[in-house]
């Protein structure tokens, strides 16, 4: 077993049941500190559910989750937000703060009792905003932003926490591209210069090929491949996880993995060619 | 108006809760000073001095009507902040969680049995009647609405609906079979009024309320977690679970002590806090003793109308309440709602 210190997240045997219904099964899973690892899979995978039981949202759990070696049904919930940060898939927001406000929220586990915010904290919560580009949002009621702007006001927040465990559901589903670029850049340099351990869930594969260190992919309420993404990311699993037809090629700048999606006219064009060498050679592999 | 700066400070705090505070003493200072009687206040300056009468007027009977309404109003502000808070919606008022309905049940009950009369337990049989009705609702609507060992919002606030469905089927009920002079009690009990108490009941009114209100304060950051959802504020290290409880029992034991007291003085609870939030902001840690003052401050000044407005006689508080704070209230909507409306 490796040390917690070298990987903050260790998961093993998890099974969690929802009402009666199996969600997870079986599920082993590690983050090494400095790696960005990726959780993807179809809806209804199970991914959220994964990243809520790490998160310790979800207690009743069967099996070991450990973070930073602790198991975190026995974590103090307070202790535990000092050391991880999550990205909901679907914040809420139900009363009318200001940008500022919500993401200085993410200074709520490190203060004590009725503290009010230190200039300190007043610096971590405006680094995180110019960090994520939204510092001119500072004094921006939240019911006013956008969908994209409300998802990185969330990331910004995370930062603020300053965790050692960063776990992120669909951080960037309702961002342009050039705004999930950037907040994968910064989620890397999370990991390489912090050490922090991330570990996220997204649909968008060409993302996935590009930055992360390593993937689970998740099929049928368990883990059907993990690995470097080089190594997973290819042809047979992702038709065989995600059930569609997907063109496969390798990108010449810099040699991972290209995929793009194939409308159903697309799918007709290639049986018909019948030319399976032209769909980027990747089949076998 | 106070401005919302960049963020709050323990300073802002002390600056607005002064300013508020000041606006309650001049509510306060004007609940005395007028009223059906006449007091001729030249008798107060150096070299006068106030007939027995005078004296009676402004410390037997305002003073103690005025902390009365300062203490009450204050409450139901804070119960309705402290609502708002555990459902995440701005539109849950103190009486939404079925407490009311039980504290009247048992009003009505100590009316109809005839202890409503001066002469029984010094009067203090109806509001010790609704406080009872006021505890029993609470354990009943707590047990029924944990499930599995958790409260959840949903479960209360169905369980608290249908409870004071039940509460006015059943104060309906008892209307029909009650006397005529029973019935014009319990009409003007419900309809909500500040009730003339003395010294001794005031003091262990506010004694009630401060220790609540207290309890209450050392949950404000939690609050304001709670607004990003419950997984959210699990995120940030909250106790979810411990913190909607504590939070529903203490809401209802305010909303309790309240309609035990003064029957339902409806809106204070709905629209202290919402034009609070219009002003200063959302964050709890400066709300929760705004909506204390200001809660008192209208209550104060709603009552002042209520025994001006037909002299001789009074409205009760809980009709002007609704026709000052309903108007108002939807002027604030539409002139500052569009930045800090949910």
């Amino acid at each position: 077993m490796p040390s917690s210190r070298d990987t903050p997240i260790q998961v093993a045997d998890l099974s969690f049941d929802y009402v009666g219904r199996t969600v997870l099964n079986d599920i082993r899973l590690s983050v090494g500190a400095g790696k960005i690892v990726g959780l993807l899979g179809p809806n209804g995978s199970g991914k959220s559910t994964l990243l809520k039981i790490i998160a310790g949202t979800l207690p009743g759990y069967r099996g070991s989750v450990q973070v930073a070696g602790v198991e975190v049904r026995s974590f103090a919930r307070g202790k535990l937000a000092r050391l991880v940060a999550m990205v909901q898939q679907e914040p809420e927001f139900s009363f009318n703060y200001s940008v500022l406000e919500i993401v200085l929220m993410g200074r709520h586990p490190h203060l004590a009792g009725l503290a009010f915010e230190s200039a300190a904290d007043v610096e971590i919560a405006h680094a995180a905003l110019d960090r994520c580009g939204i510092l001119a949002l500072g004094q921006r009621p939240i019911h006013e932003l956008s969908s994209g702007e409300r998802q990185r006001v969330v990331f910004a927040r995370a930062l603020a926490q300053e965790p050692m465990i960063l776990l992120l559901d669909e951080p960037a589903s309702f961002l342009d591209i050039r705004h999930q670029v950037e907040i994968f850049d910064i989620v890397r340099e999370l990991a390489e210069v912090q050490g922090c351990a991330v570990l996220t869930a997204v649909h968008d594969l060409n993302l996935a090929a590009e930055y992360f260190d390593q993937v689970y992919l998740l099929s049928d309420r368990t883990i059907a491949a993990c690995g470097s993404s080089g190594t997973v990311l290819n042809y047979a699993n992702l038709t065989r996880v995600f059930e569609t037809e997907l063109y496969v090629d390798t990108n010449a700048l810099t040699g991972k993995l290209l995929i793009v999606p194939l409308s159903g006219r697309s799918r007709r064009l290639l049986a018909e060619t019948r030319a399976p060498r032209r769909n980027g050679g990747h089949q076998d592999s | 108006m106070v401005h919302r700066t960049e963020r709050l400070t323990g300073r802002r705090v002390l600056i607005v809760t002064l300013l508020l505070a000041a606006l309650l003493a001049l509510c306060i200072g004007g609940g005395i000073a007028f009223g059906a009687g006449t007091v001729n206040f030249s008798s107060l300056l150096p070299g006068g001095s106030l007939t027995e009468v005078e004296h009676a007027i402004l410390l037997q009977v305002r003073l103690p009507r005025v902390l009365a309404a300062g203490l009450l109003g204050g409450a139901l502000a804070v119960a309705g902040v402290v609502f708002q808070a555990l459902l995440r919606n701005p539109l849950a008022d103190p009486y939404v969680l079925g407490v009311a309905g039980g504290a009247s049940i048992g009003g009505v009950v100590a009316l109809l049995l005839g202890l409503g009369s001066v002469g029984v337990m010094g009067g203090a049989a109806v509001p010790a009647f609704a406080f009872a009705g006021a505890l029993a609702a609470l354990l009943l609507i707590e047990s029924i609405a944990t499930v599995g060992g958790q409260l959840t919002v949903y479960s209360i606030l169905l369980t608290g609906a249908i409870f004071n469905s039940f509460a006015a089927a059943l104060i309906y009920f008892i209307q029909s079979v009650a006397s005529l002079q029973q019935l014009h009690e319990i009409v003007f009990y419900l309809m909500g009024r500040v009730p003339a108490l003395g010294y001794q009941e005031l003091a262990v009114l506010a004694l009630a309320i401060v220790i609540v209100d207290l309890a209450v304060y050392t949950m404000c950051r939690d609050y304001n977690a709670l607004s990003l959802g419950e997984e959210g504020a699990m995120l940030l290290g909250v106790d979810v679970g411990r913190t909607k409880r504590f939070t529903f029992v203490l809401g209802s034991l305010l909303t309790g002590l309240c309609v035990a007291v003064a029957g339902l003085i409806g809106f204070v609870g709905l629209v202290v806090p919402h034009m609070l939030r219009l002003v200063i902001g959302p964050d709890h840690r400066l709300l929760l003793p705004a909506a204390f003052l200001g809660g008192a401050s209208f209550l104060v000044l709603a009552d002042l109308a209520a025994r001006l407005l037909l002299v001789p006689n009074e409205l009760p508080v809980g009709v002007v309440t609704a026709l000052i704070g309903g108007p108002f209230f939807l002027y604030l909507l539409r002139t500052r709602g569009r930045n800090y409306a949910f």
